[in-house]
């Protein structure tokens, strides 16, 4: 019984680890087509959320079979729950990557206000974080899940430095409105999915203490 | 029995060893059970948690092997005085047990047969009634009170157990492995009673159920065996605790199902 029990939650985890590289994989994608304007390639990203969506709902779908079958107890009780609930981030991180290739879609023709240095650094620096955090998770590392949150900071202080870099184009030019609208969106995007970060440290942690509870981080973010 | 009202507990174990001869089943049991909440008593086989259930009512006194050390207080009295009448003891402490047996009478006498035999001076047909109906059984069996009480369904047998139990007005129910006789149905039955009665009634069940420990239950005690191979409350709290987020190793790997 317990055997068959165990297969089935590293399945899970194996597929949760998918999902994750999935929006991962598609955060970095979406910047990295809106900074060479590959609009046939943020169409794909745009398309292919389908596909996250869709595992999500795979993982939700196991993860009530195993409930409903095995009747999970304790540690795999929050477990199962936790993994509902980090496939739900994913899933929604995933939504910020399909958002970012949906601005490189809207952009048309127009060229970049600038050319982009800070928002792939933030791609970059979400991304890390989020594979660092599904490693925790899966291998039940708070050390890591509580520390992480804290480089949420360095994405909100590159989300400051590109919206103050954004208001002195518009600044000089009040036509680049739109053109820098666009690229604080991206921004936006980025700092909501390193925000999710911290929601799945807070459930590894869960998963190993059953402390539910808010991991404190400062904010730079602005209040906008 | 002499009583002392002031207790909040229903029952309150203090140091309890429970021996069958010479060896010591269940080690230094300090436990205190909460009035009118259904507690749930959990663990492997033989790890003693019927006998301490049993060391409730003195029902092991049956055993002639068996005795006790330590206190059992009840309304701040300890049942193992010599004063104190186990007769007395078990009618306000009552059992309800893993195989319905009901007796090979009519559903009428199962019930009224415990108030008979204490000299119950009411309105017998008032009190059937009243127990049947406390034991979710008086409908079914309204019309055939004179039939056998061997002729209804396992888990109508067992309600009705609980009717006979029920009818003598304790305060305190034991219940051994009421429902693992039964079907799912049965089961849920029994379950949603046991909600019932807890409203006028403390429960105490043994369970190897663990679903139904979690579903049932306010308060759960998890037993184990000792390394002597005597029985030990290795846990006892909350059940919702118990069941999401247990404090020992022990409890966790029990209730997640490896070993037991």
């Amino acid at each position: 019984m317990r055997k068959t029990f165990e297969h089935e939650i590293q399945q899970l985890k194996d597929h949760i680890l998918a999902l994750g590289s999935m929006a991962e994989q598609a955060l970095l994608d979406s910047v990295d087509a809106l900074k060479h304007r590959d609009i046939p390639r943020s169409q794909i990203i745009y398309d292919n959320d389908e596909l996250i969506n869709a595992k999500r709902f795979e993982v939700e779908n196991e993860v009530m079979i195993a409930i409903a079958t095995q009747q999970p107890m304790a540690h795999d009780l929050r477990l199962l729950a936790s993994i509902l609930d980090v496939a739900g981030e994913l899933e929604r991180m995933g939504d910020y990557a399909k958002g970012i290739a949906k601005i490189n879609l809207f952009m048309g023709e127009q060229p970049l206000l600038k050319p982009l240095v800070d928002l792939p650094r933030m791609a970059a620096k979400a991304a890390d974080m989020l594979h660092r955090a599904l490693t925790a998770f899966v291998e039940e590392d708070i050390v890591v899940a509580k520390s992480l949150p804290e480089e949420d900071d360095e994405v909100d202080q590159l989300y400051t430095q590109i919206y103050r870099e954004l208001i002195t184009y518009v600044i000089a030019d009040p036509t680049a409105i739109e053109r820098s609208n666009w690229l604080l969106w991206a921004a936006h995007n980025l700092e909501r999915a390193a925000d999710r970060v911290t929601n799945i440290c807070e459930r590894t942690v869960f998963v190993v203490t059953g402390q539910m509870q808010e991991i404190d981080t400062t904010d730079h973010e602005l209040s906008l | 029995m002499t009583e002392n009202n002031t207790n909040s507990y229903a029952i309150e174990a203090a140091d309890l060893n429970l021996y069958y001869g010479e060896t010591l089943a269940v080690r230094d049991v300090n436990i205190q059970i909460e009035k009118q909440k259904i507690t749930a008593m959990i663990g492997p086989s033989g790890c003693g948690k019927s006998t301490v259930l049993r060391a409730f009512n003195r029902m092991n006194d049956l055993i002639p092997s068996a005795h006790a050390n330590g206190s059992v207080l009840y309304h701040g009295k300890n049942i193992y005085e010599e004063d104190v009448d186990p007769v007395e003891v078990r009618r306000r402490i009552g059992m309800v047990f893993q195989k319905p047996n009901p007796f090979p009478k009519s559903i009428y006498d199962n019930v009224a047969w415990g108030a008979g035999i204490n000299g119950y001076k009411g309105n017998m047909n008032d009190l059937v009634e009243e127990s049947l109906r406390g034991a979710a059984l008086w409908d079914e069996v309204k019309d055939k009170l004179d039939k056998s009480g061997l002729s209804l369904s396992g888990g109508q047998q067992q309600r009705l157990c609980i009717a006979r139990t029920i009818a003598v007005k304790p305060d305190i129910i034991l219940m051994d492995e009421p429902a693992s006789a039964l079907d799912p149905i049965a089961t849920l039955k029994i379950e949603d009673l046991m909600q019932e009665l807890a409203k006028d009634f403390t429960i105490i069940v043994v369970t190897h159920n663990m679903q139904q420990a979690a579903r049932v239950s306010n308060f759960t005690a998890f037993f184990n065996l000792g390394e002597d191979h005597a029985g030990v409350l290795e846990e006892y709290g909350v059940t919702a605790e118990i069941f999401t987020n247990p404090k020992k190793k022990t409890t966790e790997d029990y209730i997640t199902g490896r070993f037991g």
